[in-house]
């Protein structure tokens, strides 16, 4: 189960999950993502620090918008990952292909460079 | 059997009695008449007519009593015949004595005894008939009250027959007393009228004429009797006498007001016999809703049969029923109405801004009979409402029809309202039968999907005098997409994957039996581990959908240089250990996983490793099934516990290792009902050269 909250900042979207991501709860992740998307935001962060584990339909989320967010030139990046799921996403080779910062601060430096 | 040859004994008893009888009494009255002393006791007569009463009694107890197969309209019929044949015989006679004219014999006091005599038996058998009949009515849908009481009034009717035997001359308070008694116990018992509410009109109107017929026979035998016995006995009471005969007398005032009170009755009730069917319609009506979910076979023959009962049931010239699954699935099924009347008259309400059930915002009928008036062109002049609710959710109306202004009342409105209901509960029960069977057939796809993945596993590892193998596979309720295999490429060569694939089902079994072929066909070349990931990467982004990958590692194990070379594309890392340290460690190098990158820049994020081995050292490939098994308190097994494990049984052969392993997993998690496929493949490096 996984409850999600978005909050706004600075003209930047932070997206919360709360809780474990597996093959159910995944979609509510992905519509997440395409609605800050389709309101139009640029700059979007996701808050890992409350994401207790996460399956691997919940990195296929991440993994299906690389391509799109680079054709749009839009941005991602993840910060606040635990130990347990920075390890699933650095196995699977995410850490190549998605911006992964250590805390807030350092995510938006990331997420507002060119 | 035995009952049938017990009622033809009883009946020849009661004939053998009667022609007693009427020895008897002949014999007595002529020996009165004559003042000759007589042959045979006075009273004998009148206890052989009990006798004969006791017969008949019995006789028709058994003839009509135990008859479980008549009706209430065979009941009255088979007392009317019996009441025709008495008095057909009885005007016969008549007939018999007016051809004979006035001679000495028609004068004959033994002539008119043996008339009388007749016509008494036959009336007695007629009253008992009714009697009879007249219990069964009496009783359909007894009470205990009610059945104790008749019970009294028979029992006691039947020792009375005791007074007439014996009691001469008779206790004239005693007499009396008990006539009255028996007169009120029959008024008391004649209330019970409840089998004429069963009846339906054409039933009435029979019963009718039946009752009335046997109220004239009836009336006729007392006539003719009471004549014939004033002839015989004048004022003076008789041997035979009936008119002051308890059992006679209380029996025949019984029956005759019990067949005038039905007769009345139903009279009555025949105005509000169509009430009465057509509540007993709407009971069927109402079974056959509830009954439609077991028998139909579609949601659409629910909708017919709510449509069709609704119409009966409140007699409605026309009627429609708007079912709106979805935005797009929209349906209605009509009833003696066109699609576009009722288009029409939703329309014509709708821009009246009539806020009732039919633009299903509230589910109040709220004059729309009122604006349907203001509709030009339309023949209707009363509607009628509903929305039907399907767990709460409003899926559409039915809509009743009348030409008639004020067509419905209050009793109407609830009929349907509950039809509406029930209609919703079929139809919920409904889908909840076809989602069990969705998901049965869900389960059923499942099965296949499992028993193909467990055919897409090798059964058959390689092996060689360098090293050996062992691999164990178990998938969970829920088809994983797991896969490893072997493949021997020449003498000196032999690759190995593991692969997972992400989610679950029968997707999943179809992308590892792509891998599976992926795998058989590029491993064959004698191919470079990051060139194969390059490929495979490549076919597999075409049959991907966004969103899948899988993960996977490949092994070319060269036995001529005795190296490893190796790839990892996003699987866990490989564990290894070196028999010379005694140590364990994990292999943690770059590589994601196919089909995440879906262009030809795959090649940055892949590379090539390798190892020497020795003899002695392991290699142990898993999937992150194990690792991330769970123990009840929601622990991981983890990699620190998996090397431990390895390290405990490192001199083992690969076989033994992997028991050990599957057994401390299993001991771990606590349960054998697994959440992850658990798959490991074990390489042991010999120590042969």
């Amino acid at each position: 189960m996984v409850h999600i909250k978005r909050l706004q900042e600075d003209g930047v979207d932070i997206i919360t999950p709360i809780g474990e991501i597996d093959a159910s709860s995944s979609i509510e992740l992905d519509l997440t993502i395409a609605k800050s998307v389709g309101e139009g935001f640029t700059k979007i962060l996701v808050d890992c620090s409350a994401l207790e584990y996460i399956s691997s339909a919940g990195l296929g989320v991440f993994m299906s918008y690389i391509e799109e967010f680079k054709d749009k030139n839009l941005k991602m990046v993840l910060y606040g990952m635990s130990e347990k799921v920075a390890n699933t996403f650095e196995i699977l080779g995410l850490y190549e292909l998605l911006v992964i910062a250590v805390d807030k601060a350092d995510a938006k430096k990331k997420v507002n460079e060119v | 059997m035995r009952a049938k040859a017990l009622s033809r004994l009883l009946f020849v008893v009661a004939i053998i009695t009667w022609v007693v009888l009427l020895f008897t009494d002949i014999s007595v009255v002529f020996s009165t008449k004559r003042n000759l002393p007589a042959e045979i006791p006075t009273w004998l007569p009148g206890v052989i007519l009990n006798l004969y009463l006791i017969a008949l009694y019995y006789y028709y107890k058994l003839k009509i009593d135990r008859d479980d197969q008549l009706n209430f309209v065979d009941l009255l019929w088979r007392v009317f015949a019996t009441g025709l044949v008495a008095t057909v015989f009885s005007l016969l006679l008549r007939l018999i004595e007016y051809l004979l004219g006035a001679t000495a014999l028609t004068g004959n006091i033994v002539f008119i005894e043996i008339i009388y005599l007749i016509n008494l038996g036959l009336m007695a058998s007629f009253v008992l008939a009714a009697f009879t009949a007249w219990k069964r009515l009496i009783l359909y849908q007894k009470s205990k009250w009610l059945l104790r009481l008749w019970a009294f009034f028979e029992y006691a009717l039947l020792i009375s027959l005791l007074y007439n035997s014996f009691i001469f001359p008779p206790v004239e308070w005693l007499y009396n007393s008990l006539l009255a008694l028996f007169v009120v116990v029959g008024l008391v018992l004649s209330g019970n009228m409840k089998w004429v509410a069963y009846l339906n009109f054409r039933q009435k109107w029979t019963s009718l004429l039946l009752l009335l017929l046997t109220v004239f026979y009836l009336l006729y035998g007392l006539y003719t009797n009471s004549s014939l016995a004033m002839e015989v006995f004048g004022e003076e009471k008789g041997f035979a006498d009936y008119r002051y005969h308890i059992f006679i007398l209380s029996v025949m005032i019984f029956v005759t007001v019990y067949s005038i009170f039905s007769f009345l009755v139903i009279l009555f009730n025949l105005p509000t016999t169509s009430v009465f069917e057509q509540k007993l319609e709407e009971v069927v009506n109402f079974q056959r809703i509830s009954q439609s979910i077991q028998t139909e076979q579609s949601e659409e023959s629910v909708y017919n049969i709510l449509l069709e009962t609704s119409v009966s049931s409140v007699f409605s010239d026309a009627a429609w029923l708007e079912i709106k699954n979805n935005e797009h699935d929209h349906r209605v099924f009509t009833y003696r109405i066109t699609e576009k009347e009722a288009t029409d008259i939703i329309n014509h309400l709708k821009s009246h801004h009539v806020t009732g059930v039919l633009d299903q915002s509230t589910d109040k009928t709220k004059n729309l009979s009122k604006h349907l008036a203001s509709l030009r062109g339309s023949r209707f002049r009363s509607i009628l409402a509903f929305p039907i609710y399907v767990k709460g959710e409003n899926i559409g109306t039915l809509a009743l029809l009348k030409e008639l202004p004020e067509g419905f009342n209050k009793e109407m409105t609830k009929i349907v309202s509950t039809f509406a209901n029930q209609a919703g509960i079929s139809i919920e029960n409904f889908r909840l039968l076809e989602e069990a069977l969705q998901s049965e057939r869900y389960k059923e796809e499942l099965k296949i999907a499992k028993t193909v993945q467990k055919s897409l596993l090798p059964q058959m590892l390689e092996q060689d005098t360098h090293f050996e193998i062992a691999a164990f596979s178990e998938s969970a309720d829920e088809v994983g997409g797991d896969y490893y295999d072997t493949l021997r490429i020449n003498a000196q060569e032999t690759s190995l994957i593991i692969a997972d694939v992400s989610g679950k089902g029968t997707t999943a079994a179809f992308h590892m039996s792509q891998m599976k072929g992926i795998f058989h066909s590029l491993a064959q070349n004698c191919i470079q581990p990051d060139e194969f990931m390059i490929r495979a990467n490549r076919a597999l982004v075409y049959c991907l959908e966004r969103g899948s990958f899988i993960s996977a590692s490949f092994f070319l194990i060269n036995t001529d240089d005795r190296k490893v070379r190796y790839a990892r594309a996003g699987h866990c890392p490989v564990l290894y250990y070196t028999a010379e340290h005694n140590k364990i460690e994990y292999r943690k190098d770059k590589g994601v996983a196919l089909g995440m990158v879906r262009n030809n820049s795959y090649s940055n994020f892949i590379e090539a490793n390798e190892f020497a081995y020795a003899p002695g050292d392991i290699m142990i490939l898993y999937t992150d099934g194990v690792t991330e098994a769970k123990n009840a308190k929601g622990d991981e097994f983890g990699y620190d516990r998996l090397a431990e494990i390895v390290m405990e049984v490192s001199s083992l052969q690969p076989k033994q290792i992997q028991e050990h392993l599957i057994k401390r997993l299993y001991e771990f998690s606590g349960t054998d009902n697994i959440n992850d496929d658990y798959t490991t493949m074990i390489v042991k490096f010999n120590n042969r050269t």
